[in-house]
């Protein structure tokens, strides 16, 4: 992966697998420069030993394929800054989810650039166009943030958020908080 | 500024077009999307697709679609296009100049581009 935004693109798309229905996606930096990057699902949630495998590159579990080298990379790319990478997860009923948090050092020179992350914001809408997306991307001098069940509100019941005319309204939306 | 009363317009605009689709021969055209799919710059590809669609008027006729591992890793970025009555075509190895150039002979021209298929790779 050339940039972080790709490995959220592959991380948070295991949460709509997980069957979730609220996906969370923040990125906070700090004065220090230190990146917190949490993915945060309510779906199915894993098994203690699960979330173990998950971080282990040479865990395959072929007849299902659910879980592969996307959370290795992540931790890969947090660990070369001098970062970590947690993960937390419940099947519990009444709290069921996970969350993936990623720390990164960016003043690191293995820092990956975080790259495209409107991008991958359009890309996991639009795969995913009935479960809503939380985004917010906070740095001490700016705030970006998208709520895709605001923008559900407005739309209605019929107009999909993948149809292409959305997208691109959710791309310049975020581009210009960006700018 | 972009506001929410210009999504209330594309809302507006939308709901007079969701009748006439219904009905129309739709081609798919789908894009590997996991992880080995990502990493080899599937991105770009999938954005290089919808926009040329888009681009191209071609939205009534054509959905660009997400998919998982299509099993191929080594080949990707994969696309597969699905066309009622016609066979499957797959194309790999792809990047987003030849994702432009696949919506504008293929889904616009009709034509397809044989050079980027699975079959002219494994030759």
């Amino acid at each position: 992966m050339k940039e972080l935004s790709l490995n959220i693109l592959d991380v948070a798309k295991n949460s709509v697998v997980a069957g979730a229905s609220l996906v969370e996606i923040t990125l906070r930096t700090g004065a220090d420069g230190m990146l917190t990057l949490s993915i945060k699902d309510d779906g199915c949630g894993m098994s203690e030993q699960t979330v173990r495998n998950v971080t282990d590159p040479f865990y395959t579990t072929r007849t299902t394929r659910k879980v592969g080298m996307g959370i290795p990379l992540l931790k890969l790319a947090a660990e070369q800054t001098g970062g970590s990478l947690e993960i937390v997860s419940s099947q519990r009923e009444q709290d069921h989810g996970t969350t993936v948090k990623a720390v990164f050092d960016t003043k690191s020179i293995d820092f990956m650039p975080v790259g495209d992350i409107v991008s991958t914001m359009c890309i996991l809408i639009a795969g995913s166009p009935e479960i809503d997306f939380f985004f917010s991307d906070v740095t001490p001098d700016r705030e970006v943030t998208l709520n895709t069940a605001e923008l559900r509100e407005v739309l209605g019941a019929d107009i999909s958020l993948a149809e292409p005319e959305v997208q691109i309204w959710i791309a310049e939306y975020l581009k210009e908080q960006y700018n | 500024m972009k506001s929410l009363a210009e999504l209330a317009a594309i809302r507006e605009k939308m709901q007079n077009k969701v009748v006439i689709r219904e009905g129309e021969s739709a081609t798919r055209v789908v894009v590997g999307m996991a992880t080995c799919g990502i990493a080899a710059g599937a991105r770009p590809v999938l954005n290089a697709f919808v926009e040329g669609v888009a681009k191209n008027g071609l939205t009534d006729k054509v959905t660009v679609t997400q998919t998982g591992c299509i099993g191929i890793c080594q080949y990707e970025p994969v696309v597969e296009i699905y066309e009622e009555g016609k066979e499957k075509v797959t194309y790999v190895k792809l990047d987003a100049d030849k994702a432009a150039e696949i919506v504008e002979k293929h889904l616009k021209g009709g034509k397809v581009v044989e050079e980027y298929t699975i079959g002219a790779i494994t030759k």
